[in-house]
């Protein structure tokens, strides 16, 4: 696994296409002999939205630990736009990369008020001189009050967000993701704990930002998947069973037996 | 004072040994007394004669009969016990109030008391002191208790002349003990390599060879560097010793460095199992851990001044077995209460854990400063795991180390077998595992947690017990095993009991094995640097768990 | 206004601001005046021995703040601190060492007399330079900076947090004390640097240099504490408050979580060796008895004491926690063991936020009708 140069790019015979953004291929990943993928493979292209559902254990999480590089896969390949290899890269320079990612139980820095939250997410300089010695700019300032608006919170602006209920913090967790200006995003359960109106303003809010940005929702929520209205991949046992759009998956004999049927 | 009296007694248990050793030669074996009876009569009377040249004369002449019971007479002779009786004869006596006790010099037996007027003592100087001794040190060689005859060929080997070979020969023919006569087969060897015949030279270095004494190779080493050695295969020969004797010597050196260094892992284990439980199951870390052990150990020494002041002092070797529970329910109900006390308002705060648990260490250690004094106290060993055992080559290991090790084998495999098999145990390993699923089974999670933290203090008393054996017991003691057993713990892997025996002993050795490169401080500098690069490494420990969990 | 002069404007509010000059100008101005200008046998005269104290006090506080910035913002508590504070105490001490000169017992114009007694000829390379002031305290910052760098990059890179890196470096400082315990170091081993002269010329004995180190003392503690605020104003004390509450999370935001830590860290131990330089002349020695682990653990309850997280709070706990234990071990030795003891465990369990946020709290809650007002930063 050594690293050339600081953007490794595959050898030949891969034939990738250009729209594609995200590739993985025979990834495997296990955990004290549990399997937690197996040999997966899938391919996210430029612009795209996809949801991702699966049973519990079916390694939904697993997967997006892999691409933002919290864990090693065992083998496969993970490339990300021009055929980068993820693998070789820890989580700072995959973020640094443009992958954006919201945790399954809401991650927000409760002790720094919401806007501070939105202001260390923004997209700007992040080596640690820079860090210390910059300010805020009044255009910078411009775009954390936009997505404020965006995620509702303008009036809780200035509370310490550790305060926000279960849903705000979700909100703002896809808010600072906004701000980060990522190529791709990543979101685990983001309605989870949501009220039925907060997953309706939920689901607006990600026809919106997918106009703009590649989106990978993990989802358990069957209802919000079909408003979500996009390409599904069903994962069962670190695999794929299953890709196509809301009416074929349903309809998928084994999508049914270990899913649905459940 | 003390000294010279306990000299005495030794004296006197000596010559009682040897008075009961002569008595018994003289019934059993009198036809192998072969120089003629008459010979050492009359060389016993002659020491009746005022002349100093003449008793010299009289003593060497002793010396040269090769008999047994010279040796009585010559011993009794230099502590001033040698009389001549008002008829003539030479007796041993001894004082008792105004009477003296009589035996029978030629025979050992006892004859009727004496009083003063009927005696007449025969004097010694110190020059005849000194020949006496040189005499008696020969004729040890011929005492009838074998580690005299090791002790008097060990003593005469090392000042070489030509008259102890003769001895020495002399002794080897009728020697029956096969350790004293290899002792004597060397001394004649050390004493051939000069020999003119160089067959015997030859023969004395290949039995030099077989043995893996320092002094016996630079003998050997002398030989060849002075040139004392002309013959060219015997030199060759000399050479092929002295590798023989190196790669031996080398070999003992590693097995005393692993012993000590099993011993030292053995020490460190002790100290680190009660963490390994109260850090490594519960992931407390217990700053206290030391005072814990330092508990235990003034346990014992409570115990032990009890059963000096109440129990008869044929059982007080006894007091450690007393002391062991006692040490064990001491430090565990420190433990319960430190664990409800405080500890359990603190879980998940690992920070605050360890800055609470280290105040309690300070208050414990003044406590115990209050009490018994800053002073180290004293904890003896009982008769039972004094002393020392040599394994081989000059390699020995005292008795109480050598149970520390059993001892601390002891407690970890009571502890695994405890937590496997226990219905605590299995309770325990529940609640570390998934606390609230535990705790919706029914199993009370908080007294599960004062238990287990009692059996790791609990266990941390008993070391403090078995420390006591080979350590100062001072307000200090726990304070200077707490990096110690931390770095154990850390390097073995947190939660993994084969871990931490195998960090004990691994680090144990490992100072040892440094220790004679670079000196103790220096060792346990590089040890430490070593652990704390080898944490960057493997921040789990070698013994770690992976899991998705594990990561964060 | 340039915009680094506004920057240093808004490090505080202004009640703020009024609270550091009122302070500043107590122990620059007023306590130097009261010891120099005001006869002694006034009542209000202030001795030269307590001047020396607040100065060691001082000292202590720099090295509080500097813990807090670790420890408070970046929840990295280091049991090791004493390490840096000796080292910058060593180097200062190497200095002063050198300055004595022909006037030590053995009267060696180069060697001190420690090395002459262990029959060394010449120098060690490792003591050249230090008959240089400046040179001395470069050193004073570069050494623990050097230091804590390298440990540093090590167990940051390896992500060795929480009570794991607490655990190493105290053994690191303990490894220290062991090193510099033994004579062949080169550093005076058990009996350290000590005996000092004087220090540029002037005497160390004077009242007046004793006051002078006393107002630079100060002084330093204002700038380190400046400093402090710089840091955790910006945003990089954002980005350190994130690492302590969700390290994980900033990873993924696209900052280095390693040279966030590394560069507070490093900073931390140069701001602590700065301490150390300031500490050695006004109490006269530097023994390997300032590596003990317990006097590095002590630091921290110091900081807790006053409030983590506020360097206000470290600052004065810092001072509190030393004139307790002046007062204590005056009056009884053995109570102030007891009475620290007490402290480590009472102030973990009833208050976390320390001195500072008790205040705090009482404010809040006095002032619940009234417009709210928060003029510090928020550090809860």
């Amino acid at each position: 696994m050594s690293l050339p140069d600081s953007s490794p790019v595959l050898p030949e015979p891969h034939h990738i296409a250009p729209e594609t953004l995200l590739y993985l291929d025979g990834v495997s990943v296990s955990f004290d002999g549990f399997q937690a993928l197996n040999s997966l493979s899938l391919i996210i292209d430029r612009g795209e939205m996809r949801a991702i559902i699966g049973p519990n254990g079916a390694g939904k999480t697993t997967m997006m630990d892999v691409v933002t590089g919290r864990t090693r896969p065992d083998q496969g390949e993970v490339l990300f736009a021009d055929r980068i290899d993820l693998t070789a890269l820890n989580e700072t320079e995959i973020a640094n990369l443009g992958i954006g990612r919201k945790f399954q139980k809401p991650t927000v820095f409760e002790n720094l008020t919401v806007f501070e939250n939105l202001s260390l997410a923004l997209k700007a300089d992040r080596r640690i001189l820079t860090v210390l010695f910059s300010g805020i700019s009044a255009e910078q300032t411009e775009r954390i009050e936009q997505a404020l608006e965006t995620i509702r919170l303008t009036a809780q602006r200035d509370r310490a967000a550790g305060s926000l209920s279960h849903g705000q913090k979700q909100w703002l967790e896809i808010g600072m993701l906004l701000v980060q200006e990522p190529d791709l995003m990543l979101l685990d359960e983001p309605v989870a704990g949501m009220t039925d109106a907060e997953t309706e303003q939920t689901v607006e809010l990600l026809h919106e930002i997918s106009s703009t940005h590649s989106l990978v929702v993990v989802e358990h929520d069957m209802n919000f998947v079909r408003d979500l209205d996009c390409r599904i991949t069903v994962l069962d046992e670190g695999q794929v069973i299953a890709e196509g759009p809301m009416d074929a998956i349903q309809s998928d004999p084994r999508v049914i037996e270990v899913y649905l049927g459940r | 004072m003390i000294d010279r009296k306990s000299r005495d007694l030794s004296g006197n248990r000596i010559l009682g040994a040897a008075a009961l050793g002569a008595a018994l030669l003289f019934t059993a074996a009198p036809v192998a007394s072969e120089p003629s009876e008459a010979d050492f009569h009359a060389a016993l009377q002659a020491l009746d004669t005022k002349k100093f040249q003449q008793k010299a004369q009289a003593i060497e002449h002793l010396g040269t009969l090769g008999d047994p019971r010279v040796l009585e007479v010559l011993e009794s002779l230099a502590k001033g016990r040698l009389y001549v009786r008002k008829d003539g004869r030479v007796v041993i006596a001894e004082r008792s109030g105004k009477k003296y006790i009589v035996q029978d010099a030629v025979s050992g037996r006892p004859e009727s008391e004496a009083s003063k007027k009927e005696l007449k003592k025969i004097k010694v100087n110190n020059r005849l002191r000194r020949l006496i001794r040189g005499v008696t040190g020969q004729l040890a060689l011929f005492s009838d208790d074998p580690d005299r005859r090791i002790k008097a060929a060990d003593n005469l080997s090392k000042n070489p002349n030509p008259q102890i070979l003769t001895l020495f020969r002399q002794a080897r023919d009728r020697e029956t003990d096969d350790a004293v006569r290899a002792k004597l087969e060397v001394g004649i060897a050390m004493l051939e390599l000069e020999a003119d015949d160089p067959a015997l030279r030859l023969a004395a270095t290949a039995t030099l060879a077989e043995t893996s004494d320092p002094d016996i190779r630079s003998l050997l080493e002398r030989r060849l560097q002075t040139d004392a050695e002309p013959n060219l295969e015997i030199r060759d020969t000399l050479h092929g010793a002295i590798e023989t004797i190196d790669r031996k010597l080398w070999l003992f050196g590693i097995a005393e460095n692993l012993l000590f260094g099993i011993s030292l892992g053995s020490v460190l284990l002790l100290a680190a199992i009660g963490l390994a439980i109260t850090f490594g199951v519960m992931g407390v870390i217990n700053m206290a851990h030391g005072e814990m052990i330092m508990l235990g150990a003034y346990s014992a020494f409570m115990v032990q001044e009890i059963f000096r002041s109440v129990v008869p002092p044929e059982l007080f070797g006894f007091y450690l077995l007393a002391a062991l529970p006692v040490a064990f329910l001491m430090s565990a109900s420190m433990g319960v209460l430190i664990e409800r006390g405080v500890i359990r308002f603190l879980y998940g705060r690992p920070l605050e854990t360890l800055l609470a648990t280290w105040g309690i260490s300070l208050i414990l250690q003044q406590l115990v400063r209050s009490i018994f004094g800053a002073n180290n106290r004293e904890v003896a060993n009982p008769e039972w795991i004094s002393g020392a055992i040599e394994i081989a080559g000059g390699v020995t290991v005292t008795l109480n180390r050598l149970c520390i090790i059993l001892f601390s084998l002891a407690v970890v495999a009571a502890l695994a077998a405890f937590i496997r098999y226990s219905r605590f145990g299995l309770n325990m390993r529940a609640v570390t595992q998934n606390r609230s699923m535990a705790a919706s089974m029914g199993i009370r999670t908080g007294q599960v947690d004062a238990l287990t933290f009692a059996l790791g203090s609990g266990i941390a008393g008993v070391a403090g017990m078995a420390l006591s054996q080979i350590s100062n017991v001072s307000p200090n003691l726990g304070q200077n095993f707490i990096v110690d057993s931390f770095m154990v713990v850390v390097f073995g892997g947190v939660g993994s009991l084969w871990g931490t025996i195998v960090g004990a002993f691994s680090l144990g050795i490992v100072n040892k094995f440094l220790e004679p490169v670079s000196g103790a401080i220096l060792g346990k500098i590089v040890v430490l640097i070593f652990i704390i690069l080898f944490i960057q490494m493997r921040p789990r420990g070698l013994f770690a768990l992976k899991g998705r969990a594990a990561g964060d | 206004m340039g915009p680094l002069s506004s920057r240093l404007f808004a490090l505080e509010s202004r009640r703020g601001w009024t609270v550091f000059m009122g302070l500043a100008a107590v122990l620059m101005v007023v306590v130097p005046v009261l010891n120099l200008a005001v006869p002694e046998d006034s009542w209000l005269h202030v001795p030269t021995f307590w001047v020396t104290t607040l100065g060691k006090f001082l000292c202590f506080a720099m090295l509080a703040l500097a813990l807090d910035l670790i420890w408070g913002y970046a929840g990295i508590l280091s049991l090791g601190h004493g390490a840096f504070f000796g080292l910058g105490g060593y180097a200062m001490g190497m200095y002063l060492m050198r300055q004595i000169g022909e006037r030590s017992v053995y009267g060696h114009p180069e060697l001190p007399d420690f090395m002459v007694f262990l029959n060394w000829k010449e120098l060690p390379w490792y003591w050249y330079g230090f008959d240089n002031f400046a040179f001395a305290v470069l050193m004073a910052m570069l050494v623990p900076g050097a230091l804590a760098f390298v440990f540093g990059w090590l167990a940051f890179r390896s992500r060795i947090t929480g009570v794991y890196f607490s655990i190493i470096s105290q053994a690191m400082v303990f490894a220290m004390m062991l090193a510099f315990f033994r004579n062949e170091m080169g550093f005076g081993g058990n009996n350290g640097l000590t005996d000092f002269k004087d220090l540029l010329g002037f005497d160390l004995s004077a009242s007046t240099t004793k006051v002078g180190l006393y107002v630079i003392s100060a002084l330093m503690l204002g700038l380190v504490y400046l400093l402090c605020r710089y840091v955790v104003t910006s945003k990089l004390g954002r980005v350190l408050i994130a690492v302590r509450d969700a390290e994980s999370r900033v990873r993924f935001l696209g900052y280095s979580v390693t040279r966030a830590k590394l560069f507070v860290f490093t900073l931390s131990a140069m701001l602590a060796g700065i301490a150390g330089a300031l500490y050695v002349p006004q109490v006269g020695i530097i023994n390997p008895g300032e590596f003990t682990p317990a006097k590095s653990i002590e630091v921290a309850i110091w900081v807790a004491v006053g409030g983590r997280g506020t360097l206000f709070g470290a600052a004065a706990g810092a001072v509190a926690v030393n004139g307790a234990k002046s007062l204590l071990t005056g009056i009884a030795p053995e109570i102030w063991l007891f009475f620290l003891g007490a402290l480590f465990i009472l102030v973990t369990l009833l208050m976390p936020r320390g001195l500072v946020g008790v205040v705090r709290q009482w404010r809040e809650r006095r002032a619940i009708s009234k417009a709210s007002h928060s003029d510090s930063h928020v550090s809860a």
